[in-house]
């Protein structure tokens, strides 16, 4: 198991480090065990990111909610500067008063929605993972271990399956669900919402609801308004094209609100459908109680059976504390975890670890295309799975060493990407280097890992369901998937943080959203397992 | 606490684990907290059974005074909706006092009930409220030299 590898590293728990490792990594080690008390959001092992010392919490990809906030702020700030003047003179003063209202609920719940804990469920610990194994070894064959693995609970007299998740190595309780972007498993999990970039699930349910609620509100409020602009303006017979000359922004802010209001009401009005029955987008999509199995008698075991308790108890329910404890300091026994989730930690934090192995595959691929290449196609495979061992000890460490290594061909301490300088085109754009370009990893490059990366996702952590969601429920996501397809153009010009000798914390790391399916860890299994 | 040991572990800060065992959850009520009320055989020659089985029940009934759908939640809610959510900058939300009360009643039953026996509950809220887990330590005069090394290095070979 991929946690353990990194166990038996640890200087407490052996005499000496393994052979394998260069002497570098228990000096390293060492300083990071002198280090004063990390918080537990530091080595949290999710892919999600903090931000004010633990106090927000995102998803690794902000998905498009800086195009939800633009547009709002956008159309808003508009609304205000040229409609509202027009409108308070002739009208009332309420327009911009309720205007400004729901402007202010807009926001503070789209941002609650999005840095807020929807519920994440921490990993099992080793003791915990290890308990639950040995029952399922008593009660189940001992010769194999059979794939997927449920047990079945009663609920309200209806027999409900727990799966359970490989990646947090636990049961998961009912109506949870592990979410393949944010490599988690979240409580009543709704779906990953790229709009607000964190997924919903119980804690954030509420404010989710809030916010497609008021925002319905605050687009019709604004279309209405600003069609009332116009119609006023064009009164006395001057034209519609004469109003919309006089005051031009009305006419973008027409448009924006015509096009989203449409979704908008239809997802409030869709989940206003799911809060009364007491189900999620999950539950509903996959038809878990709808009868669509055929079985009889599959009602919701949840609903309470009548509309106004369902209301209540979703969104009025008592607000559960976060499980996670972002702000708590890691307690010192534990020290022993921190050593492997330090070590993922330094790989996460500083350097996207798929991006440098996307990279280095890349080369891989053009060595199997280029015949010329291949008598250097043994060296590049032994550098790329030399550095891909080296991946998991920190990215610092790495980068050091790769630049000291010796090239297997020419004998001279290079770089990578000078190690096969005669054959490779540096015009080709597959090995444009830019620094400062982080464009998000194309999906496209994910199918060319060569050491097997992939094919991990489907054995450890279920990616189906979130990915089902994103895809038929927010369908009208186009402009994820038009900046998706860009991503894939941009694919190419792929950014090498390893020759960004001065790290930066990466901006826009991850990968797209549907090879989220924590394939960094995946990747990172195939490293230890190269030992 | 600790009972007479080895040479070696008698060094160590800590009395030497010699297992853990959870208690699971029990979702038959959905999926509120509530955890199972069977006792676990391990712990059957360490402590009378209903001790066990008090403990469990009330911090059953603790946890469902604190996910209670009642009045006062509502009340909770629909001030926190009205304050667009700031509410919960500045108020602790009743869920959190009653987690407060759970861990002092279960600081107070380590000290007065499991302590005495070399068992140790843990706050079910630091284990993600999956389990309750209860650490069984070194009963006095039992063998085997490193029983903790010996469950985390069976733990690291898999």
């Amino acid at each position: 198991m991929k946690h353990c590898e990194y166990q038996q590293i640890d200087p407490q728990a052996l005499s000496t480090p393994t052979p394998t490792l260069p002497p570098q990594h228990a000096v390293v080690q060492e300083e990071k065990k002198g280090e004063t008390a990390r918080r537990k959001w530091e080595v949290f092992p999710g892919k999600n990111r903090f931000y004010c010392d633990g106090r927000i919490i995102v998803a690794q990809q902000s998905g498009v909610l800086p195009l939800t906030l633009g547009l709002i702020l956008v159309t808003t700030v508009l609304f205000f500067v040229f409609d509202c003047p027009f409108l308070l003179k002739h009208l009332t003063v309420f327009i911009p008063a309720i205007g400004g209202v729901l402007f202010v609920f807009v926001v503070i719940s789209l941002l609650q929605t999005s840095f807020t804990d929807p519920g994440i469920l921490p990993r099992a610990t080793p003791d915990e993972a290890a308990d639950i194994e040995k029952q399922i070894d008593n009660s189940g064959s001992s010769t194999y271990r059979p794939p997927p693995r449920t047990k079945e609970v009663m609920i309200n007299q209806q027999v409900v399956k727990l799966k359970y998740c490989f990646t947090c190595k636990m049961f998961r309780p009912p109506r949870t669900s592990h979410c393949s972007l944010c490599d988690n498993c979240v409580e009543r999990f709704d779906h990953h919402c790229p709009w607000v970039g964190n997924c919903v699930g119980k804690r954030n349910y509420r404010f989710f609801y809030t916010f497609i609620v008021s925002l319905s509100f605050l687009t019709v409020f604004i279309f209405g308004c600003v069609a009332t602009h116009l119609a006023l303006r064009a009164q006395g017979g001057r034209g519609l094209m004469f109003a919309l000359q006089e005051s031009p922004a009305s006419a973008v802010e027409l448009v924006i609100c015509f096009f989203s209001v449409w979704s908008i009401l239809g997802l409030s009005g869709f989940h206003t459908y799911l809060v009364a029955s007491n189900l999620t987008t999950n539950e509903d999509i996959k038809g878990s109680w709808s009868g669509k199995s055929g079985t009889e008698d599959t009602g919701n075991p949840y609903s309470y059976n009548n509309i106004i308790t369902n209301c209540c108890s979703v969104l009025c329910g008592p607000m559960p504390p976060s499980l996670i404890d972002r702000r708590g300091f890691m307690p010192v026994e534990e020290s022993s975890q921190t050593v492997a989730t330090e070590i993922e930690l330094a790989a996460k934090n500083e350097i996207n670890v798929c991006q440098l192995v996307l990279c280095l595959s890349v080369f891989v691929c053009m060595a199997h295309h280029h015949p010329p290449l291949g008598g250097q196609l043994s060296g590049l495979c032994s550098v790329l799975c030399w550095l891909m061992s080296k991946c998991t000890q920190g990215t610092k460490d790495l980068l050091e060493s790769a630049s000291r290594s010796p090239c297997p061909q020419t004998g001279k301490p290079q770089t990578v990407s000078t190690s096969c300088p005669d054959s490779i085109d540096p015009a080709d754009p597959a090995v444009t280097f830019n620094p400062d370009v982080t464009s998000d990893p194309d999906p496209v490059a994910v199918p060319s890992l060569k050491c097997g990366g992939r094919h991990h996702s489907h054995t450890t952590s279920p990616p189906d369901e979130p990915r089902q969601l994103h895809h038929h429920h927010h369908n009208r996501h186009h402009k994820t998937r038009s900046a998706r397809s860009s991503s894939k153009r941009a694919a190419l010009h792929i950014s090498n943080p390893a020759y960004n000798v001065s790290l930066s914390p990466p901006t826009s790391p991850g990968l797209g959203p549907s090879h989220g399916t924590g394939a960094e860890e995946h990747v990172r299994d195939n490293f230890a397992t190269l030992h | 606490m600790a009972t007479e040991f080895h040479n070696l572990q008698e060094l160590r800060q800590s009395p030497s684990l010699a297992t853990k065992v959870f208690i699971q959850r029990d979702y038959s009520e959905g999926t509120v907290c509530r955890f199972q009320i069977k006792f676990p055989s391990e712990l059957g020659s360490r402590i009378e059974r209903t001790l066990f089985e008090d403990t469990v029940k009330t911090l059953n009934t603790y946890y469902a005074e604190a996910e209670k759908v009642g009045g006062q939640s509502y009340m909770e809610g629909c001030l926190a909706c009205a304050t667009a959510y700031f509410i919960f900058f500045c108020m602790e939300t009743r869920y959190e006092k009653v987690l407060k009360k759970i861990s002092g009643y279960i600081q107070e039953q380590n000290e007065k009930i499991y302590a005495p026996r070399g068992l140790l509950l843990t706050d079910p809220v630091e284990r993600g409220m999956r389990v309750i887990e209860v650490s069984v330590f070194e009963d006095r005069g039992s063998s085997g030299s490193s029983p903790s090394s010996n469950v985390s290095s069976g733990i690291s070979q898999r």
